[in-house]
């Protein structure tokens, strides 16, 4: 297709960003080695090696663990409710004070389109400890016991797909209700909880109240089984879910996931079609589609299906792929080479299974990790890229003649995590909204997201809230909800 | 029990699945006795088979049950406790003779049953106020957050409280419009089957509740891993057994209730403690214009 509009290269500069060579582990107020194998971070988009990472061995895990421990009985338990909350205020400046910084950092180390790490991770992780901030000296009011009280130790373990956002949803909450965190990051995704640290120390948060400890697999599985955790939240795959919560299993550890999903997107022939395209578009590209709640299965209504598939398609052509620094691009790159095998198999595993791939004509970049704006039409319920989350800018689309049919398709699913509706009707768009097993329903709109606003799965998209009133409980003692 | 010379007509104590009360299908029976060991009735014996048939019958009622309106729900519940209470020479003898109680400890138990449906009663159209929001988003966004029921219930019915304890742990999974399928107390499973009874006859849509007698070490786990059960309460899990049940049922992510170390004082006032986790907070959004 060729192109409306020509761009210039409007990159933005990463001179504000100053990478070390190495980094260690920010345990009990320090930044210091880990005694685990270090590991490499590149660019996804370059494959450049950013900076190499220290890796936490349990031994590692084990001290921030005690350092946390520390500090929730020494100082941030016993602390002023008020000044936990002014620390959380302080915090939230700086991230602000800093955005920039972070924004070109998440990008560098996550291959996010600068766009969205600008104008969506920052500053909603800056509001997320702002909103929790006022939290800290208000739980009694809360409506979860008359004098609620914390865990402990919070555990925690985070994706790749919104690495400072993510930190925000778990650090904000678990401090404002009065715990201290052993947080890890990504293993791809480390610098941003890193640089979080620094901002830590600025806002002279007391030594152990947040610990950082980066690696892998086992050293997330070291925080989720330390006995002295007393909470573990998760988000991330399913099947990782699945062991951690048979790993917490039989102990006294309160556990919040945040799981993966399969988001239908239902467009009713009665909703404006220029802006449902405009929502399958954010749904399912936004992030490259590396998004929990991704809108990436499109129901459509049998009779406009021909209409919005070519207006998609068109709205598709215009989308850029490339340099995640530049400010006009919309898709950058896939995360990891893991995760690009990924995309490609299930997506070749759709064509076997007999649904059409279509992609834009665009031109990919010789280096990095980069997969096109992809879309499946003639997709059965059956297939797997119907059923399986592919985290990815694959949108799989399957029709519908009736409400119902709507809906039992919507939740054919073992997750329900979210889903789309798209109708000018607000009868139906109640009606549908209360049919769908989904946490949360976008109506006329997608993928929006707010501190205030609860997020969370139904069935295998996993349990508790993150964000509002609702998501203090799963720092609190004996409250659920 | 009967005064005088008439030979008892005896009942013969069945399951209860799908508003029906069959036999197990394994045509299993064992004895239920008194608390000092007299035999008092050959009860049901579910199965692996009759746990299936019954979470089957519980995901066919939920739709229903779920989209029924919260006073509708409020009102069934209060006629369970109606009907209970036309019941309650019978209840305060079962559960004296399964227990081991007291006329005085047996009546005041069954009391507090019948009480404790009526407070559930209550709290139907009350929880979306309750645990509901309208989210202040910062956007032009009409943001709210309601509650609503996770679907299928398991429920593992406490061992020693035969009637109290069992209306504590399943009245709240009906309030909050979920189904349930239940394991009584192996033991102690007579007031069980009369609360079938009584539930047949209180307007509770055949299959919202499932009734099986038997062995919670034997059902337990295949209700912990079954795909279509959403959530687990294993109050009554046998002794030692709950860490395997909590970990059978992360294969599907259920929501779980852990057991606490002892059976608690199912006096006590029960607080949302036992509805919440069988909740699920839906957020809805949709832009503001016009």
């Amino acid at each position: 297709m060729t192109s409306l509009f020509e761009y210039a290269p409007a990159p933005e500069s990463r001179s504000i960003v100053d990478i070390a060579p190495s980094y260690g582990l920010f345990i009990d107020g320090e930044f210091v080695d880990g005694t685990g194998e270090p590991f490499k971070t590149v660019n996804p988009a370059t494959e450049e090696v950013l900076t190499e990472v220290s890796a936490a061995s349990e031994a590692d895990v084990d001290r921030a663990v005690r350092a946390a421990r520390r500090a929730f009985e020494k100082t941030w338990g016993p602390m002023r409710p008020a000044d936990r909350g002014k620390y959380l205020f302080r915090i939230a400046r700086l991230l602000q004070e800093r955005a920039r910084e972070f924004a070109v950092l998440e990008s560098l180390d996550n291959g996010k389109p600068i766009r969205e790490s600008r104008d969506v991770d920052i500053p909603l992780a800056a509001a997320h400890f702002f909103y929790h901030a006022g939290w800290a000296d208000k739980l009694e009011h809360a409506g979860l016991g008359p004098a609620p009280k914390p865990l402990g130790v919070a555990g925690q373990v985070i994706p790749w797909n919104f690495p400072l956002l993510m930190l925000a949803w778990k650090v904000a909450p678990a401090l404002a209700t009065g715990n201290t965190v052993v947080l890890k990051p990504a293993e791809t995704t480390p610098l941003t909880a890193l640089l979080f640290a620094e901002v830590c120390r600025q806002a002279d948060l007391p030594p152990g109240v947040v610990n950082i400890v980066t690696g892998a697999g086992g050293t997330g599985r070291a925080v989720v089984e330390h006995d002295d955790v007393d909470k573990v939240a998760f988000t991330g795959s399913t099947e990782v879910g699945r062991s951690i919560a048979r790993a917490v299993a039989g102990t006294r550890k309160k556990l919040t996931l945040e799981l993966g999903g399969k988001a239908a997107n239902i467009v009713f022939d009665d909703a404006p079609i220029d802006q449902a395209v405009e929502g399958i578009v954010q749904g399912i590209f936004f992030n490259q589609g590396h998004v929990c709640c991704a809108g990436s299965r499109l129901l459509v209504q049998e009779s406009i299906h021909d209409e919005v598939i070519a207006s998609l398609q068109r709205r598709i052509g215009t989308l850029r792929v490339g340099d995640p620094l530049d400010k006009n691009t919309d898709i950058g790159a896939i995360n990891s080479a893991e995760q690009l095998a990924r995309i490609r198999e299930l997506s070749d595993i759709g064509e076997a299974e007999g649904a059409q791939r279509w992609q834009p004509a665009c031109e990919l970049p010789d280096r990095g990790y980069w997969f096109p704006p992809t879309v499946f039409t003639d997709v059965s319920p059956a297939h797997r890229i119907a059923r399986d989350e592919v985290f990815g800018p694959v949108l799989s689309v399957l029709t519908f003649r009736t409400p119902d049919e709507a809906v039992a398709k919507a939740n054919n699913s073992t997750y329900g995590l979210s889903a789309g509706i798209w109708s000018e009707k607000g009868s139906r768009i109640l009606k549908i909204a209360d049919q769908l097993r989904a946490g949360v329903v976008w109506a006329n709109t997608f993928n929006k997201f707010d501190p205030t606003s609860p997020f969370g799965g139904y069935k295998q998209s996993g349990y508790g809230r993150e964000g509002g009133r609702h998501g203090l409980a799963a720092y609190l003692k004996g409250a659920d909800q | 029990m009967i005064g005088n010379d008439r030979l008892a007509v005896r009942k013969t104590y069945k399951l209860y699945v799908n508003g029906a009360f069959p036999r197990s299908e394994s045509g299993r029976t064992y004895e239920a006795t008194d608390a000092k060991g007299h035999f008092l009735a050959n009860v049901a014996q579910a199965s692996r088979k009759d746990a299936r048939d019954a979470v089957v019958a519980a995901r066919g009622a939920f739709p229903k049950w779920s989209a029924a309106t919260a006073y509708n729900r409020g009102q069934v519940l209060y006629r369970v406790a109606e009907v209970m209470e036309g019941r309650h020479l019978q209840f305060c003898e079962e559960v004296a003779h399964g227990e081991g109680l007291s006329a005085s400890k047996a009546r005041a138990a069954v009391d507090a049953a019948i009480d404790r449906w009526v407070w559930y009663a209550g709290w139907t159209d009350k929880l979306a106020a309750v645990l509901g929001s309208a989210n202040p988003v910062a956007g032009p966004y009409f943001d709210f957050s309601l509650p609503e029921p996770t679907g299928v219930v398991a429920v593992l019915a406490p061992q020693q409280s035969s009637l109290l304890g069992l209306v504590s742990v399943l009245a709240p999974v009906l309030a909050t419009g979920s189904t349930a399928v239940v394991v009584t107390s192996k033991d102690r499973p007579i007031p069980a089957v009369t609360l079938a009874e009584v539930l047949a006859t209180s307007d509770v849509p055949g299959g919202v509740v499932n009734l099986l007698t038997g062995d919670a070490g034997e059902l337990g786990p295949w209700l912990a891993e079954h795909a279509d059960v959403d959530a687990i309460d294993l109050t009554g899990a046998p002794a030692g057994r709950a860490m395997e049940l909590e970990r059978e049922a992360a294969g599907t992510i259920k929501r779980v209730i852990r057991p606490p170390a002892t059976e608690p004082d199912w006096t006590a006032d029960p607080g949302l403690s036992r509805m919440t986790p069988f909740l699920e907070t839906k957020t809805v959004w949709h832009p503001m214009g016009v």
